[in-house]
C-alpha cells in the first residue's frame, strides 16, 4: 500500500495530515509529522503536499552509508534507526524534500505509508491505495 | 497544568531596547486557562492607566490556549492592547497559522512592549528572537507585497505566522488592522494602528514540537470525537459550503440587513451579493486556519481586463465573508458583486478593518445627501450609494488624511459625527461601528454591552432570531440575562481560543474532557464561574479606563427603521441596559 497525494487542488490547508502523522506516533504538536503542508508562495495559489512518494529505487537509500535505510517492498523505504549516525545525506539526496528530521535525536523521519494521516484528510487529497494503481502523475 | 508543557512559557519583548524574556507564569494560566482569560490579566498588568493608546506604553498581548495545536478548531489568536479606535479595551481574534505557530514556536503568550525609534519586523523562531530593519519595507502600499518579501527572507514556511500592517496601520488609522496569512484579521479595534505607532512592520512567528497528554490513550479517542463532531455537522458544512455569506439571503429576508447606512433593512439588490452569487460566478479557492478541518474562508477569483491594452487581464483572488458583504456591499447599497470586490481587495491590501470602513463611508454618503459636508470637504469626491469608484477614491483619501475631513474619517463615524454633525445616523456602539445585524433590540444592545462591542462578543442577533421564532416577547431582563450568560460563556471558549464557530461541539462537557488531557482538571460548573470571572476582569478594565453603561450613546436612525421584531423602543434598550448594570455592578 502506497499514500497517494490525489489532488492538491482539494487541499485548503488545515494540516489536519500533519498532526495526525505526529499522533499516530503516540505525541500530539507536530514535531513527529513526516508530511508537511505549506502555500505554493502564497495562500491564494493553494498549496504543495510533501510527502514520501514511494520509489521504487529511491534515492535516500542508495547514499546512505550505514545501510540505515532499506528499499521497503513496494516502494519507499524503511529506517533502521540503530544504524543512522544522522550524517544527512539522506536529506539532501531526496529532491522532493521528504525526509523529515528529527532534532531531538538527530535522526531522519520518513513516511512509512501507514494512511492514517489519509483518515484525517477532509477533502480528499490524501489517499491510501494499492501499488499497481498509483499513477506517475499522482504527488 | 502539565509541568512539561510550554504553554506557561511568555515571551516579553521590549522593541524599545530590542531586548526579550521569558517568565513562567503557571499562576495565570492555571487560574484563568489561555487566551482572552489570561490576556486581561496581562493588560492589567503592562497597560498603565490612562495611557496614549497610540504611546509606547501601550503594549500589544497575544496569548492561545491549552487546547491549541492539541485538538482541531482551537486556532485563534486573542489579541488585547488598548484600542485607539475607542479609548478602551482592544481586544481582536485572529485565525490563519497564528495560534498553532506562537503554541509550536513554544509560548502560550507574547507581550510586546515600548515602540521603536526605526522600521522594523520581530521574527520569533522557537526561541531565537531577531529584530529585523524594516525600514525598505516601509511605506509599501500593500500589505500582500509585505509579507511576499517576509515570506522569501524567513524560514520555515508552512509552520509560521505573518503578521503584519498595510498602510493604514503606518498612518495610524484608528480602525486599521493587522493580516495574517493575506486573509485573516485582527479585524476591529485598531490593531494596526497600535502596531504602526510602534513601527512595528510584521511579526513572524514559527516553530515545530510535540505537547505533553496526561494520557495518550484516550487522547486519541477523545480527539476522534471532537474531529468527527466537526466534519459532521451541519453548521460546520454550513461554513465550508457557502461560508459566513450564506447569512446574506437568509438574513435579507427577515429584514433585518442594514442598507444604506441603515435607512432601510431590506436590500433589492441582496442575491446580487449573496453567498450563492459569490459562490457560482466568482468562488476560487477555500482555505483552512490550521488544524481546522472546516475551511471556511472563501476566496473570490475576479479576472478584469487592464483596458489599456487588448487581451491584458489580471486574477485577483478576494476573501469574502458576510461582515465585508454587508459593510461595503447593502450598507454602501451596492449590488455590483464586482464593485464590491473590488473594494474589499483595495481594503486588504491598505489593511483596514472592513467593516469599519464600510460604516464610515455610508455615513459620509448620507451626510454629502443630507449636505451635511460637501465636495469642499471630500475634494471633489461626490459619494452615491453603490459608487465604488468614489468609494475606492475616498477610502485612499482617508488613508492619506490630506484634509481634516479625511483625518475626521480615519477616526471612526463617531469621532467625525462630532465633527460635522449628523450624529443620528452615524452607526456605531460604544465607539465601535456597527456590524450587520439590525435583526431586532438583542443584536444592539449586544454590541452596546458587549465587553468589545462586537456582535461576537453574546450573539445578540441570535436572541433576536429566537424571539422571532417562538413569536412571544422577550422582556428587558431576560434579553439581558441571555446575552450576559452568552458573553459569560464565550469568555471560557475565547480563552480555550476555540472558534465560536465550534461552539456547538465544545459544549462543556466536551471542555472538560478535553482539558484534562491537557493536565487541567475543571469541572463543567467551575468553567463558568472562570468566564464570569474574566468577564468582569475585562469590565474592570474598561471600567478604569473610563467606560461607563451610563454613557452609550443610541444612534437615533436604529429606532425609524423597522427591524423583523418591528420598531425599536428606547426606553425597552434602556432597560435591559440597566438590568446590565444591576447585574455587574450591584
Amino acid at each position: 500500500m502506497k499514500l497517494s497525494v490525489v489532488d492538491t487542488e482539494r487541499c485548503v490547508g488545515c494540516q489536519s495530515c500533519m498532526f495526525a502523522c505526529s499522533r499516530r506516533q503516540g505525541e500530539a504538536g507536530i514535531a513527529r509529522t513526516c508530511i508537511g503542508v505549506r502555500s505554493v508562495g502564497g495562500m491564494e495559489r493553494g498549496f504543495v503536499v510533501i510527502v514520501c512518494r514511494a520509489c521504487d529505487d529511491p534515492p535516500c537509500a542508495k547514499v546512505c552509508p550505514t545501510g540505515a535505510l532499506k528499499p521497503r517492498r513496494g516502494g519507499g523505504v524503511r529506517v533502521d534507526i540503530t544504524k543512522c549516525t544522522g550524517c544527512g545525506y539522506c536529506r539532501d539526496a531526496c529532491p522532493i524534500g521528504c525526509v523529515f528530521w528529527d532534532d531531538e535525536i538527530n535522526k531522519p523521519m520518513i513516511c512509512v505509508h501507514c494512511g492514517y494521516c489519509a483518515q484525517f484528510c477532509p477533502h480528499g487529497v490524501l489517499r491510501l491505495e494499492k501499488r499497481e494503481k498509483v499513477g506517475h502523475a499522482s504527488g | 497544568m502539565l509541568q512539561d508543557d510550554t504553554l506557561a512559557n511568555v515571551l516579553y519583548v521590549d522593541i524599545s531596547k530590542k531586548r526579550f524574556w521569558i517568565e513562567k507564569r503557571q499562576d495565570l494560566f492555571e487560574k484563568y486557562i489561555g487566551g482572552a482569560g489570561v490576556a486581561i490579566q496581562l493588560l492589567h498588568e503592562e497597560c498603565p492607566k490612562g495611557v496614549d493608546p497610540l504611546g509606547p506604553e501601550n503594549p500589544i498581548i497575544f496569548a492561545v490556549g491549552p487546547l491549541t495545536a492539541l485538538f482541531p478548531l482551537a486556532s485563534k489568536t486573542v489579541a488585547m492592547f488598548k484600542s485607539p479606535h475607542t479609548g478602551n479595551l482592544g481586544e481582536s481574534h485572529c485565525g490563519g497559522r497564528s495560534a498553532i505557530a506562537i503554541r509550536m514556536a513554544g509560548y502560550g503568550a507574547i507581550v510586546i512592549k515600548g515602540a521603536s525609534d526605526i522600521p522594523l519586523y520581530l521574527a520569533i523562531h522557537d526561541n531565537q528572537i531577531y529584530f529585523r530593519d524594516a525600514s525598505s519595507l516601509w511605506g509599501i502600499g500593500s500589505c500582500i507585497t509585505v509579507g511576499r518579501i517576509i515570506r522569501e527572507n524567513e524560514p520555515a514556511a508552512g509552520l509560521r505566522t505573518i503578521m503584519r500592517i498595510g498602510t493604514a496601520g503606518e498612518k495610524l488609522v484608528s480602525y486599521a488592522c493587522v493580516t495574517t496569512e493575506t486573509y485573516r484579521h485582527f479585524g476591529r479595534l485598531g490593531l494596526g494602528a497600535v502596531f504602526g505607532s510602534k513601527k512595528l512592520k510584521a511579526v513572524v512567528i514559527s516553530g515545530k514540537r510535540s505537547l505533553p497528554v496526561s494520557d495518550g490513550k484516550l487522547y486519541q479517542k477523545v480527539y476522534d470525537e471532537i474531529y468527527q463532531a466537526a466534519i459532521g455537522s451541519p453548521a460546520m458544512k454550513k461554513y465550508h459550503h457557502l461560508g459566513t455569506a450564506e447569512n446574506v439571503l437568509p438574513l435579507n429576508e427577515f429584514g433585518g440587513l442594514p442598507t444604506r447606512n441603515l435607512q432601510q433593512a431590506k436590500f433589492e439588490g441582496a442575491f446580487e451579493i449573496s453567498g450563492e452569487t459569490f459562490a457560482e460566478h466568482y468562488l476560487g479557492r477555500r482555505l483552512a486556519c490550521s488544524h481546522c478541518p472546516v475551511g471556511c474562508i472563501h476566496i473570490a477569483a475576479l479576472r478584469e481586463p487592464y483596458g489599456d491594452e487588448p487581451y491584458f487581464y489580471k486574477t485577483s483572488m478576494i476573501s469574502y465573508d458576510f461582515e465585508p458583504i454587508y459593510a461595503l456591499g447593502s450598507m454602501l447599497g451596492g449590488s455590483d458583486p464586482k464593485g464590491v470586490l473590488r473594494l474589499m481587495e483595495r481594503i486588504e491590501v491598505w489593511g483596514l478593518d472592513a467593516m469599519s470602513t464600510g460604516v464610515v463611508l455610508a455615513w459620509a454618503t448620507e451626510a454629502q445627501e443630507r449636505g451635511a459636508i460637501s465636495e469642499k470637504e471630500t475634494m471633489g469626491i461626490k459619494l452615491g450609494w453603490g459608487d465604488y469608484t468614489a468609494y475606492m477614491e475616498a477610502v485612499r483619501l482617508l488613508i492619506e488624511q490630506p484634509n481634516e475631513f479625511y483625518q475626521a474619517l480615519s477616526r471612526g463615524v463617531e469621532h467625525a459625527a462630532s465633527l460635522y454633525g449628523g450624529e443620528d445616523y452615524a452607526l456605531a456602539f460604544g465607539g465601535n461601528e456597527m456590524p450587520g445585524y439590525h435583526t431586532g433590540p438583542g443584536a444592539h444592545i449586544g454590541v452596546l454591552i458587549g465587553a468589545r462591542h462586537s456582535h461576537l462578543d453574546n450573539a445578540g442577533y441570535s436572541v433576536d432570531q429566537k424571539t422571532l421564532a417562538k413569536k412571544k416577547p422577550t422582556s428587558p431582563e431576560e434579553l439581558a440575562e441571555a446575552l450576559l450568560a452568552e458573553e459569560r460563556w464565550r469568555q471560557v471558549l475565547a480563552s480555550l481560543v476555540v472558534c465560536f464557530f465550534a461552539r456547538g461541539i465544545y459544549q462543556p462537557d466536551v471542555v472538560s474532557k478535553a482539558l484534562h488531557l491537557a493536565g487541567f482538571d475543571i469541572a463543567p460548573e467551575a468553567l463558568y464561574r472562570i468566564g464570569e470571572e474574566i468577564h468582569r476582569e475585562k469590565y474592570r478594565f474598561k471600567t478604569r479606563e473610563g467606560f461607563s453603561l451610563d454613557k452609550l450613546r443610541l444612534p437615533k436612525r436604529i429606532f425609524e427603521t423597522s427591524s423583523p421584531l418591528g420598531k425599536l423602543d428606547e426606553k425597552f434598550i434602556r432597560g435591559a441596559i440597566e438590568h446590565v448594570k444591576k447585574i455587574l455592578f450591584e
